[in-house]
């Protein structure tokens, strides 16, 4: 209850602007298309977006540490390739589904290891290791694909939960959803988590283990990708090397959107899950409407580079609004975006 | 980057540190050797299994295809300098490629000169609105560019909307571009080596070329001293669109059949080579010559795994290794000088 309240405290300029254009794109999307709003295709729509929310959740630790990690698509392209590479070599698919998410954790924990021990910037490291991880899927699968996954696992793609239109895979979701809440507003480590992202050698100075918490976040985010992974492959029942390229667009512009800001420190949960909303219906407007998905990118790039610029905007007109209420010189001392 | 702003105050004191300059100067000096041996290295592997590796003509080919990557290195080195990055290059030049070769083939009989004027120009347009948004609203390059290379790529679909232009679509004298030489060197590597070396005189001897320098080493600072930081960042983008719509005219020219997906994912490549070329991933050293040997190294990779018959899956692992290696290794070095002077100071 305490989270909830201290959650609706949070609600600003931005999450209402966000509920503003998420009833404006769920009104025009039934203006479409009468299918648009019922039961069904609300778990159309999320089985479509249920490995981008499940990464969401986690880039959005990271991004509130004050780092990125491009290479999350391409670990879910490597571990739906490792998985079924070692089912077509005979594996049980419990045990590949197992070893999916290990290199998943490798790749998270390398992307970590090249941050923080060595001390190179995110960006480039996740952007070298964007190339590597869907490189390695490549070598790994080829332009084979494999597809003889048994029903139970599809069925855990795709299926809902008996009786209800609830898919499987929302389940996932609400429980990484908790966690990261709970961890996130509720805990200790979430107030370091937004230190480290505000300061981050105040957060060491005070004690905070800033290296071990980014490396383990790092894992987190692979680990999470690679669950990802195993969802997609079950979903679509195909592992191919080049799956989910590019994905990592979606995930990235739904943190940002959410209110999270780029260099760290800033952001809520409930943000996010509003600006996931969004994304997700948005992209099934276009598709109802019979728009291809790189011309949805098109208005997903939008939305990202409007994310950035719009909290920019509103904190300025803040700002301004505040400056002609207080006294000059107390408005000074406020926090003015750079 | 701390490094970097005191080498630059400590290089422009005179005589204080003479020796700390020509440290410098011989660092660089070095990884541009490292450069040439590794690709000396490469070179010789490659060619005491497939002889015919080192024939005139193969080493004219892999140059050629080496050209057009390098051209965009040229703008993406501007813009890393800078202490920014311009993820959107792959999809100027596939736009740039798909719409001349869209426009000569409705146009037939078009001047050439208006294509390739229209490709710069289109290109021109696309990088300054990349350099708007990064200057003069202060999004992050990142950011701007993630945007705009998903934009870019989905006006390209929307434009040709699954066709795609072939060979016979567009006249003779337009694929004869690509292929033409001029006093035996090809167009296609005479065109690459003016661009850079044009570049690379302005950036060392031009007052805007040191001031990219001054803004990569340490953008307050830049600005600070009374460098029109915002609008030399702009200028960056803007070159950088500009050089990729003209490299995707040429790729046009070069590949005869374009569709929209033309030069996806040719950004990791571009960046790749930059790196290795050794230009700073947060900018403000790193030189043309280097973005340059790394394009080369890479193409001689590229087309050494060919010509070994390695599978392509393994191009695109290599790439991404080769982004790793090249940052580990500057940031090595860039500890390294850090503790000489440290060392320094303390005597």
């Amino acid at each position: 209850m305490k989270l909830l309240r201290s959650g609706v405290r949070r609600l600003d300029i931005w999450d209402l602007l966000l509920v503003g254009l998420l009833i404006v794109i769920l009104v025009l999307g039934s203006l479409q298309s009468p299918y648009f709003l019922n039961a069904t295709s609300f778990s159309l729509i999320f089985s479509n977006f249920s490995e981008k929310s499940i990464m969401v959740l986690a880039m959005m630790l990271i991004i509130i540490v004050g780092e990125i990690d491009l290479s999350v698509a391409s670990i879910l392209g490597l571990a739906s390739a490792a998985l079924g590479f070692l089912f077509a070599a005979g594996w049980p698919l419990g045990l590949a589904m197992l070893a999916a998410l290990a290199a998943g954790a490798l790749a998270g924990l390398a992307n970590g290891l090249l941050v923080t021990r060595v001390g190179l910037p995110s960006l480039v490291v996740t952007l070298g290791t964007l190339a590597l991880y869907r490189g390695a899927a490549s070598i790994v699968l080829g332009d084979r694909g494999i597809s003889n996954y048994p029903d139970a696992f599809t069925q855990f793609g795709y299926g809902s939960i008996p009786g209800t239109p609830i898919p499987w895979t929302f389940l996932v979701f609400v429980v990484l959803a908790g966690i990261v809440g709970v961890v996130l507003h509720g805990s200790w480590v979430g107030r370091q988590l937004y230190a480290i992202g505000n300061n981050q050698d105040a957060a060491r100075f005070a004690g905070i283990p800033v290296a071990r918490i980014k490396l383990l976040l790092f894992v987190v985010s692979g680990l999470v990708a690679a669950l990802a992974g195993i969802i997609f492959t079950a979903r679509f029942s195909s592992s191919r090397a080049d799956n989910a390229l590019g994905f990592e667009l979606d995930v990235i512009t739904v943190v940002l959107l959410g209110g999270v800001n780029i260099f760290g420190g800033r952001g809520s949960l409930l943000g996010v899950l509003l600006a996931l909303c969004t994304v997700g219906a948005l992209r099934s407007a276009l598709g109802l409407a019979d728009y291809p998905d790189q011309v949805q990118s098109i208005v997903v790039g939008v939305l990202l580079i409007v994310s950035t610029l719009g909290p920019n905007l509103v904190r300025r007109v803040q700002v301004a609004w505040s400056r002609r209420r207080v006294a000059p010189e107390q408005a000074l001392s406020q926090r003015s975006t750079p | 980057m701390e490094t970097e702003a005191t080498i630059a105050t400590q290089a422009s004191a005179p005589a204080s540190s003479r020796t700390l300059t020509r440290m410098v100067a011989r660092v660089g000096q070095v990884r541009e050797l490292g450069l040439l041996v590794v690709l000396l290295i490469v070179v010789a592997f490659v060619g005491v299994q497939q002889p015919r590796f080192l024939a005139l003509g193969n080493i004219e080919q892999i140059l050629q295809s080496i050209a057009i990557i390098a051209i965009v290195a040229v703008g993406e080195a501007l813009v890393i300098l800078t202490r920014n990055v311009d993820l959107s290059v792959g999809s100027v030049v596939g736009l740039s490629a798909f719409a001349c070769a869209d426009l000569l083939k409705t146009h037939h009989d078009l001047n050439l000169w208006l294509v390739f004027a229209f490709g710069c120009a289109l290109g021109a347009a696309l990088g300054a609105l990349n350099g708007v948004l990064v200057s003069y609203a202060g999004i992050p390059a990142i950011v701007v560019t993630l945007g705009t290379l998903n934009i870019y790529r989905g006006i390209d679909f929307a434009i040709a909307q699954g066709k795609q232009v072939n060979a016979y679509d567009v006249p003779d004298s337009f694929l004869g571009i690509a292929a033409g030489h001029v006093l035996g060197v090809p167009l296609l590597i005479l065109a690459a080596a003016v661009i850079a070396v044009v570049a690379a005189y302005l950036l060392r001897f031009s007052r805007q070329g040191r001031q990219i320098y001054a803004i990569g080493s340490n953008p307050d600072a830049a600005q600070i001293v009374g460098i029109r930081k915002a609008r030399i960042v702009f200028t960056a983008f803007l070159l950088s669109g500009l050089l990729s719509g003209f490299a995707g005219v040429l790729w046009a020219s070069r590949f005869a059949l374009v569709d929209s997906r033309a030069a996806s994912g040719l950004e990791l490549l571009v960046i790749a080579a930059v790196v290795v070329g050794g230009v700073n991933i947060n900018g403000g050293s790193g030189s043309i010559v280097g973005a340059m040997l790394g394009a080369i190294i890479l193409g001689t990779i590229q087309s050494g795994l060919e010509i070994l018959r390695f599978s392509p899956f393994w191009l695109q692992a290599i790439y991404g290794a080769a982004i790793l290696v090249g940052v580990t290794v500057d940031a090595l070095i860039t500890r390294r000088v850090q503790r000489v002077l440290m060392a320094q100071r303390l005597r």
